[in-house]
């Protein structure tokens, strides 16, 4: 930290900004800064992440308990409770679609990448703000109103979109399919298009600072691993989000105006719908090619933010950094050719199906490849198990286990047992939606004291841990078994057969049980977050001594980041522990010229080359105003 | 008022940057573009999926369509000429060019719109139907509604030139928009050819 205050010290003079003070609404609520946005994002994800989580508890409640009587449920759900104390079906199937829909886009698309990418990547790559803080502000006021309809959709009469996240038509096409298929699934395509423009303009910006606005020195081979991640994050989101969106235009077409894109020869109540000629597997290829990609868009910034907490908790470089770069860049390469693994039991052509399975199976690779690094930087590491470590080795122990079972998966001939069952939801539940809920988790344990300049309780942080891993195994463990035991996913009950009601009652019930207790633990953190932004202990300058450039900025930092200029980069974000160093860390902004004790010879030679910086970063947004 | 500066000399004469860089608007632009591509590619690719499994319509296109194609074509030369007057500070030129432009493009537009007309009117091929004929009114429709997006960029670049913000060290937003519109030109005749070939 000596050294970070020693290099700022002659800097300070540089030049001065000047910029008028923002009245409350432009600085706090229409604001462009992005360390308000990330905050906005943050807020609204933890919102939908308490919403779809207590969706889930409801669901669960009937799965577990399919005989009870729900009438206590009443106050809450009103209407949604029939006259015999059931949960609706109707409602069950709602709430398993919003479930999924909030979880995947609200929560771990918008709350994660929103979140992390946003205030990171200024931050950690020496900018100011983004590119165009402007769009910036767009993309989360879209974001804002697409939640507010999808919110919305959940208190009408008919009831919110209930034909799965993926909306498969015909059941999403038709008005009359069911009740979830009327307003509801109409909001629910109005909310994912603005929420699909949002991605976009999000995603176009992140790409943009990260190529276009890095200070000096910062080159590629010197960014964060989070960093990284990000600028991945957001290609994925580009290139797959426009998918997406033709393939919701078509449905609304299909909908609203009666083409026959996805619809064919369809009866209701024994009349011929007029639709002729449509394909429904023509969707199921289009959301795919979204579908895929979407999980890695979800679970690369968690990825990311693992590397960044683990390296600096082990108080080591992070093992392996460039296969880290290469295998991240292999699995968004292989996400856009594995999409019709989705899709073995479609019909599709047998040789296809293999094709796809061998591309699938591909994608252990790359991943055992980061598994493994994560694994080697922990050996023989001084490790430091802040809340942050805690959640960053959860995920990797989660990526791992539920790594294992998509190799069972990808398997053409083994899906067609186990398609469409539980052990496809603890699949998916186990490596793509808790290890990402633990990348959020790690994340905002490890970047809170820059988010708000105070410190969260580390002891409230490791119960909300210990809770959490274990819950989330006692939850998706015994799901395998049920799976491969053949219960359907998305079935309201399954009892009424005699072999059903015994082999799968209990563990429902001790699934249910655990999905509450989880959730209820989850209220730890909740009340950690909100306690410690108002009364937590005032946070050091860099409290987790850790080498990226997020904390050579003041403890609060304000608009622009840095006061004065921003420092100049000089190494690569990994030098923790160096032999010969003074200290366990050296930060990315001290030149090799001042640590001669610890540089390795062709660090030697670079010191020379270090005369030749810059004086200011030549990406500078304010120089370029100010001129 | 910043753009102009950002190209100054005083930034540009320095040693190379180490870190890879260009002008973060157009950056914005050609990603922004990206996304439209991938748009247009997956409805190309759901349109040769779903032709590939038989039911197909065919029907060739009204003449109109070949007109209002060269009439875009021509409208990205005259954007090709705006910018070249535009770097030559030949303002009487720049005004006539992107004038042309805009104009051009409405009659684009409108041809489309008599060509849609003409399918409705005179051969019945309506937007609902077989997939084959409401594939080609979004297509149309999708490039369309672009195209009216590519208006406001050219009439935001149309009124910086009549206030003479444009000039040979202001340039840009006219590239800027010289990039979409030259983009919007090639993506109709991308999707004009396969229409065509794939009917």
């Amino acid at each position: 930290m000596s050294a970070v205050e020693t290099i700022l010290a002659p800097q300070v003079q540089a030049q001065e900004h000047e910029h008028e003070v923002l009245p409350f609404w432009r600085q706090y609520i229409f604001s462009e800064d992005h360390k308000i946005i990330a905050k906005q994002y943050m807020i609204s994800g933890i919102f939908w992440a308490i919403l779809g989580a207590g969706m889930s508890v409801l669901f669960r409640i009937q799965l577990g308990f399919p005989k009870a009587s729900l009438g206590w449920l009443k106050p809450l759900l009103g209407g949604w409770i029939t006259e015999t104390n059931n949960l609706d079906p109707n409602f069950y199937l709602a709430l398993v679609t919003m479930h999924g829909t909030i979880m995947v886009f609200f929560v771990l698309t918008a709350g994660l990448s929103g979140t992390f990418s946003n205030f990171l990547i200024p931050l950690q790559i020496g900018a100011r703000d983004m590119a165009s803080g402007f769009m910036n502000m767009l993309s989360f006021w879209f974001f804002f109103v697409s939640s507010v309809i999808m919110f919305y959709s959940i208190f009408i009469s008919t009831g919110p979109a209930a034909g799965g996240w993926v909306i498969y038509p015909p059941l999403s096409a038709l008005p009359q399919a069911h009740p979830g298929s009327e307003l509801g699934m109409t909001l629910w395509l109005v909310s994912m298009t603005l929420f699909i423009i949002s991605a976009l303009l999000g995603g176009i910006n992140y790409i943009t600072t990260v190529i276009n606005l890095r200070t000096r020195g910062m080159t590629f081979d010197r960014l964060p691993l989070t960093i990284w991640a990000f600028l991945i994050t957001a290609i994925l989101g580009l290139i797959s989000f426009p998918v997406l969106l033709s393939a919701a235009l078509l449905l609304i077409f299909d909908r609203h105006f009666g083409t026959s894109f996805y619809l064919s020869e369809i009866y209701i109540k024994g009349e011929a719908l007029p639709n002729v000629g449509g394909s429904p597997i023509l969707f199921q290829h289009l959301f795919w090619f979204l579908g895929h990609p979407e999980v890695y868009i979800v679970l690369l910034p968690a990825l990311g933010i693992t590397s960044e907490v683990i390296a600096t908790n082990s108080r080591k470089p992070i093992f392996g950094y460039h296969a880290m770069i290469y295998s991240m860049i292999g699995i968004a390469f292989l996400a856009f050719i594995v999409w019709a693994h989705h899709m073995f039991v479609t019909g599709m052509n047998p040789f296809l199906g293999s094709v796809f399975m061998f591309l699938t199976l591909i994608i252990a690779i790359p991943s055992a490849v980061k598994a493994f690094n994560y694994i080697t930087t922990l050996w023989r590491g001084n490790i430091v198990f802040t809340p942050a470590m805690l959640f960053s080795i959860g995920l990797v122990s989660l990526f791992v286990t539920g790594g294992l079972t998509g190799i069972i998966l990808g398997n053409s001939a083994l899906d067609i047992q186990l398609h469409d069952t539980y052990f496809v939801v603890a699949h998916f539940h186990i490596v793509m939606g808790a290890a990402s809920a633990f990348g959020f988790f790690a994340g905002v344990y490890h970047w809170f004291p820059k988010m708000f300049g105070r410190m969260m309780n580390q002891t409230q942080g490791q119960i909300h841990f210990w809770l959490t891993f274990v819950g989330i195994y006692l939850i998706f463990f015994p799901m395998h078994y049920i799976g491969i035991a053949g219960f359907p996913r998305r079935y309201y009950q399954f009892t009424s057969f005699d072999f059903t009601k015994s082999s799968f009652a209990d563990l429902n019930m001790f699934i249910s049980i655990a999905a509450a207790l989880t959730f209820a633990g989850q209220f730890i953190f909740l009340w950690n977050v909100f306690y410690s932004i108002f009364k937590g202990k005032k946070a050091p300058l860099n409290p987790w001594r850790s080498s990226t450039l997020e904390w050579t900025t003041p403890v609060n930092p304000g608009h622009g980041n840095w006061v004065g200029e921003i420092p100049a980069v000089y190494r690569w974000p990994y030098d923790y522990s160096k032999p010969g160093a003074t200290e366990d860390f050296i930060p990315q902004n001290v030149p090799y010229s001042q640590t001669t004790e610890s540089n390795f010879p062709h660090e030697t030679a670079l010191i020379a080359e270090e005369k030749n910086m810059l004086p200011y970063s030549p990406n500078d947004q304010f120089r370029t105003e100010a001129h | 008022m910043a753009e102009n500066l950002k190209l100054s000399p005083i930034l540009v004469d320095q040693e190379p940057e180490e870190t890879l860089s260009m002008d973060p608007k157009k950056f914005i632009m050609w990603l922004f573009i990206v996304s439209i591509i991938m748009l247009f590619a997956s409805q190309t690719s759901a349109y040769l999926v779903r032709r590939a499994e038989g039911n197909w319509l065919e029907f060739s296109l009204p003449k109109i369509f070949y007109y209002s194609t060269a009439v875009l074509m021509l409208s990205s030369v005259s954007m090709h000429w705006a910018l070249i007057s535009a770097k030559k500070d030949n303002f009487n030129a720049l005004k006539i060019a992107i004038s042309v432009t805009f104009a051009l493009g409405l009659s684009f537009l409108w041809m489309q719109f008599k060509g849609w007309g003409e399918l409705v009117y005179e051969m019945r091929i309506f937007f609902v139907g077989n997939p084959a004929s409401s594939f080609f009114y979004v297509f149309t429709g999708l490039h369309g509604f672009h195209l009216i997006s590519g208006l406001c960029v050219l009439a935001v670049a149309f009124v910086s030139v009549f206030q003479m913000k444009i000039h040979a060290k202001s340039l840009r937003r006219i590239e800027i928009c010289a990039t979409y519109w030259h983009f919007l030109d090639i993506l109709w005749i991308y999707l004009f050819a396969f229409l065509i070939y794939f009917r």
